[in-house]
């Protein structure tokens, strides 16, 4: 816990009160977090080889567009399996209420994956190249905003105030790039060439980067802005709770991905790049359950 | 109208008569609380002292539960009262995560959301709230705050200044009102919580009612 003058002064101490609850949204909702960036993150990707490298990438259409149907299931499955009366989810569509990030975030999941399927439809059994990339361009452009309600959704948690929108949006679309570069180096096997795989890695270090950047920012600076955030860091500072796993997150999704790919680009080794990629892929799901679970442990009343 | 609460925590005594009677009236199921009376100890031996914090749904103005329920099943009621529609929630615990108050659980009975809704149902039919008859010193009052003959208007206007809400940083605009509040009766970062050291239990946590 911070070191508040007050409690010096007072000595305040709980002596009686009913106990506390314990996680509300517990690693169900890592998963779903993880398996979105990559569902989404590897449409970005499949759209930006397309630009760049659209001889090696061109194969790749079918094959990305079935990844990401697996991970936008994924995702879908562990939320309804998160929910306490997950026969009830059709509510969402019959009664919505557009505040909530939820009922828009659950809106548009269904509209991806129903663009996601007509590319799949395009693409196996239409095989119409030039009608998959026209459409193409609209699901990248869904895929930001369903990229960012979880974001969204974080923010609307007034009691979660490490949650902040600006850097938590950051950060999901940060995980997207991260997750769906490191995806498309592990898919692309012999399909790409050497030259594409590097364009990925530049990707997943770049990402990479900013997001170490942005939680040590929040690490350092946060505390310095409100209590609770303070109060929230401790957890993962010192001997806290998860402050191994804050590290290990750290250094397997951000640090060691970075300097394998600096490695891998002096040495021109693709394994060394697939090891940056199943790296970052484990360790983004460490770094989101940190994140995720922190906010939680702090007693609201 | 808009109904509001207040307690006046010089009155307060701590003997938990409101919490149990919000248990009884409305079949709170074990292990969920909507209304509790906390206990904070001040100062240092000689110099001690104990409060009492009656804790509960603040029926905020601008309820963040509210806005993050994808189905409305959390909704304004006319008197200003924030209700629950069992029957409607689906479960997603957004409004646990999002009120600043912890004032929200997930009921393992009905694997849905539950939380104080001043006794509406007693409103409806023109009584006060359970808790409010169950307190034997009038430490809670309850009325409507637009109406300034009110007695927790004209309370207010008699304690102004040192009237207070929980956490106003957050932007909810609680509809409850504390007298004689501070720091530490107010602020739950302001004072330790002890593993098992409480008086009567040694629980710090319990899980979520529910499936997880
Ligand atoms: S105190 Fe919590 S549960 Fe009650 S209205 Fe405010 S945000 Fe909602
Ligand atoms: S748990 Fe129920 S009441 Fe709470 S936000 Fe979800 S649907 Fe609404």
């Amino acid at each position: 816990m911070a070191a508040h003058e007050i409690l010096a002064a007072t000595n305040a101490v709980v002596t009686l009160d009913v106990a506390l609850p314990g996680i509300v949204w517990p690693w169900l909702v890592t998963v779903n977090m993880w398996a979105k960036s990559i569902g989404t993150g590897v449409i970005f990707m499949l759209f930006l080889l397309l630009r760049k490298h659209p001889e090696a990438a061109g194969s790749l259409r079918f094959p990305t567009t079935v990844v990401s149907i697996i991970f936008i299931h994924i995702f879908l499955l562990f939320t309804l399996a998160d929910l306490h009366q997950p026969f009830k989810m059709w509510h969402i569509f019959f009664y919505p209420h557009l505040t909530s990030a939820i009922t828009v975030g659950a809106w548009m999941a269904t509209a991806f994956v129903g663009l996601l399927f007509l590319l799949a439809f395009l693409s196996f059994i239409k095989k119409d190249n030039a009608a998959f990339d026209k459409t193409l361009t609209w699901v990248v452009i869904l895929a930001i905003p369903v990229t960012l309600y979880t974001a969204g959704l974080m923010s609307q948690c007034t009691a979660r105030e490490l949650w902040q929108m600006p850097t938590e949006s950051a950060q999901m679309i940060f995980a997207a790039l991260l997750s769906g570069s490191a995806a498309m180096i592990l898919l692309g096997g012999s399909k790409l060439d050497y030259e594409a795989k590097k364009t990925l890695g530049v990707v997943l270090g770049l990402s990479a980067m900013m997001s170490f950047i942005l939680y040590m920012s929040e690490y350092v600076f946060g505390p310095m802005k409100a209590e609770e955030v303070a109060a929230v860091l401790e957890y993962i500072k010192g001997d806290g709770p998860y402050t191994v796993m804050f590290w290990l997150g750290q250094w397997i999704a951000y640090l060691l991905p970075m300097l394998l790919i600096v490695l891998s680009r002096t040495s021109k080794s693709e394994n060394i790049l697939k090891l940056a990629a199943i790296l970052a892929l484990a360790g983004l799901w460490l770094v989101k359950h940190v994140w995720l679970i922190i906010p939680q442990l702090l007693p609201m009343s | 109208m808009q109904l509001g609460f207040l307690v006046d925590l010089h009155l307060c005594m701590g003997c938990k008569g409101c919490e149990i009677a919000c248990k009884v009236e409305n079949e709170v199921p074990l292990s969920t609380w909507r209304l509790r009376v906390k206990y904070v100890d001040v100062g240092s031996f000689p110099e001690t002292r104990r409060t009492f914090t009656p804790l509960r749904c603040n029926h905020c103005e601008n309820a963040p539960c509210e806005k993050i329920c994808p189905v409305s099943a959390l909704h304004y009621l006319e008197n200003g009262i924030v209700n629950i529609d069992k029957e409607r929630c689906i479960g997603c615990a957004g409004c646990v995560m999002a009120c600043p108050y912890g004032a929200i659980y997930i009921d393992p009975q009905t694997q849905t959301a539950d939380k104080c809704t001043y006794c509406a149902h007693r409103i409806a039919s023109s009584m006060m709230p359970a808790c409010v008859v169950a307190c034997p010193v009038q430490a809670n009052i309850f009325g409507d705050l637009d109406d300034p003959t009110s007695n927790i208007s004209k309370y207010i206007q008699h304690n102004q200044g040192n009237v207070q809400v929980r956490k106003p940083e957050k932007g909810t605009n609680p509809h409850h009102y504390y007298v004689g509040g501070g720091n530490v009766t107010l602020n739950p970062l302001a004072s330790h919580r002890v593993d098992g050291h409480q008086l009567f239990n040694k629980i710090t946590t319990l899980p979520v009612g529910g499936h997880h």
